[in-house]
């Protein structure tokens, strides 16, 4: 379980994050969702330590990670797994090189064990048998599912998202949606996936918090949220026109 | 490079050097790396040095005209100022066009597409990962390739020398196994060593701290050579006043 408490994080004289604090449980997909600008991405950079929150905490099952050593935030981050909002793969490596490659920093495994995690990775985002493919022969849909079997790589506790679906035609962000959902209920890994897509929202969102502006305005699941009477809530859950006629026709 | 840049520059070539995570991984970067500087660069220096040897003999044998001067002096002063000054600096400076403006957009390139910090979120030491290994491949590589750079520039002053009769191949060996002072080639050495860390240190850091996109990335890589050059110039005149 990862738990923060009064997140502060401000660039300059803005103040980016105002005190924001929440619980994500493993084994459901919690969601942060919010407009651009709302500070999302800042939080999550906040929780895996890229940014230094001013003030708050954040707890990975009881571990203060705002307050570790450089060695011991290591030794968490070896329990995180990350799907970047651009895939991040390394270009210079093929596919499975790639993955490879927290298991050959961090693990002793023979060059076959490896071999056949990175494969079972590769079957596990149906992309079996692209191991020597180079990031640039994929397309987008296949970087991210490539992303998420590195994510995976290392039976991670912990699997942060950030915006999964960004650049994805409607169908291959629901086949990421959907794969990261079976793999947090599989293996039962804290997951927070931070977007802005309501196809995301209704169809994974078991949790989710919702910021504006720096604060978080609401909490609640994929069931609650057209039920909420937050007017912020509202015109972001409500945006888009087919959001709006679906409401309507309720 | 401001004192707020050049404390940062110090505190990522502190982390630079903590220990490896795995030797194995970062050897073979390190041989990757020697291989990109050293093998990769060898063509561009062997064709710069040649012709600046041959270029250097033309031009003493022009301004030493005197009966009462030997031509050998030819050999002598070529052999002299290639050693001390033209193969390093300029070997230095010509590799940190080409390999510096590679590094800074490489790694430039990694930290807008997120690459360093997925590197860090996976718990591994990005600056260790990615600049250690291009130093260590620097301060290696860069002073056999100055020596490389020594012997075909001096090889280019024979070359040149004698197909323009400037000087005849007696007098031009003669003149370079005369009176020749092995300490010439530490300094040279030193030289190197130094120009080796500054051509691959600056442009890693100028990538590494780089914030935007492909024009940022752009910027930092002119800004990393720009300085290097500099660095280059000043630690030329700091390490001569020290050395000779």
């Amino acid at each position: 379980m990862i738990e923060i408490k009064d997140i502060h994080k401000s660039f300059g004289d803005n103040e980016v994050l105002k005190g924001i604090s929440g619980k994500f449980e493993p084994g459901v997909t919690n969601l942060i969702i919010g407009g651009s600008g709302s500070g999302k991405t800042t939080l999550l950079k906040c929780m895996i330590g890229l940014h230094h929150p001013e003030q708050g905490s954040v707890m990975y099952d009881g571990r203060e990670f705002t307050q570790l050593n450089t060695e011991e935030r290591i030794e968490i981050r070896k329990e995180i797994g990350m799907l970047f909002q651009g895939s991040a793969l390394f270009d210079s490596m093929t596919v499975e090189e790639n993955i490879m490659f927290p298991l050959n920093m961090f693990t002793d495994q023979t060059r076959s064990e490896k071999l056949d995690r990175v494969n079972f990775c590769l079957d596990r985002v149906n992309l079996e048998g692209r191991n020597k493919l180079f990031p640039a022969e994929l397309s987008g849909g296949m970087k991210k599912r490539v992303g998420i079997a590195r994510a995976i790589a290392m039976n991670p506790k912990y699997l942060f998202c950030d915006e999964p679906n960004s650049g994805l035609d409607p169908k291959t962000s629901i086949v990421i949606d959907e794969l990261i959902k079976e793999i947090t209920e599989e293996y039962n890994t804290t997951t927070i996936v931070v977007t802005h897509d309501m196809n995301s929202v209704m169809g994974i969102g078991d949790h989710i918090l919702f910021l504006h502006e720096g604060k978080k305005f609401w909490e609640g699941s994929n069931k609650e949220i057209a039920k909420t009477d937050v007017p912020e809530l509202n015109d972001f859950v409500f945006a888009s026109r087919f959001m709006k006629a679906a409401k309507d026709k309720l | 490079m401001n004192f707020t840049n050049f404390g940062r520059y110090i505190l990522l070539l502190k982390a630079a050097f903590r220990k490896p995570e795995k030797w194995s991984i970062y050897l073979k970067a390190i041989f990757q790396q020697m291989n990109f500087i050293g093998l990769g660069s060898l063509g561009l220096i062997s064709i710069i040095s040649t012709f600046i040897g041959a270029v250097m003999t033309l031009q003493i044998a022009f301004q030493l005209v005197s009966d009462f001067i030997p031509k050998s002096i030819i050999g002598s002063v070529n052999r002299d100022s290639t050693i001390l000054e033209l193969s390093p600096t300029i070997s230095a400076i010509v590799l940190a066009g080409k390999i510096g403006s590679a590094i800074s957009s490489e790694i430039g390139t990694m930290r807008v597409t997120e690459q360093i910090d997925a590197l860090e979120i996976m718990g591994i030491n990005a600056p260790g990962y990615l600049i250690l290994p291009k130093i260590l491949a620097g301060i290696t590589m860069v002073p056999i390739l100055v020596i490389f750079s020594m012997v075909l520039s001096i090889t280019g002053g024979y070359i040149g020398g004698t197909l323009s009769g400037a000087v005849t191949a007696n007098e031009y060996i003669q003149g370079i196994t005369t009176d020749f002072n092995p300490y010439t080639i530490t300094v040279a050495l030193v030289k190197a060593f130094v120009f080796g860390f500054i051509i691959t240190s600056v442009p890693a850091y100028e990538g590494f701290y780089v914030k935007g996109g492909a024009l940022e990335v752009a910027q930092a890589s002119t800004r990393a050579v720009v300085i290097s050059c500099i660095s280059i110039l000043a630690c030329d005149y700091i390490v001569t006043q020290l050395l000779l």
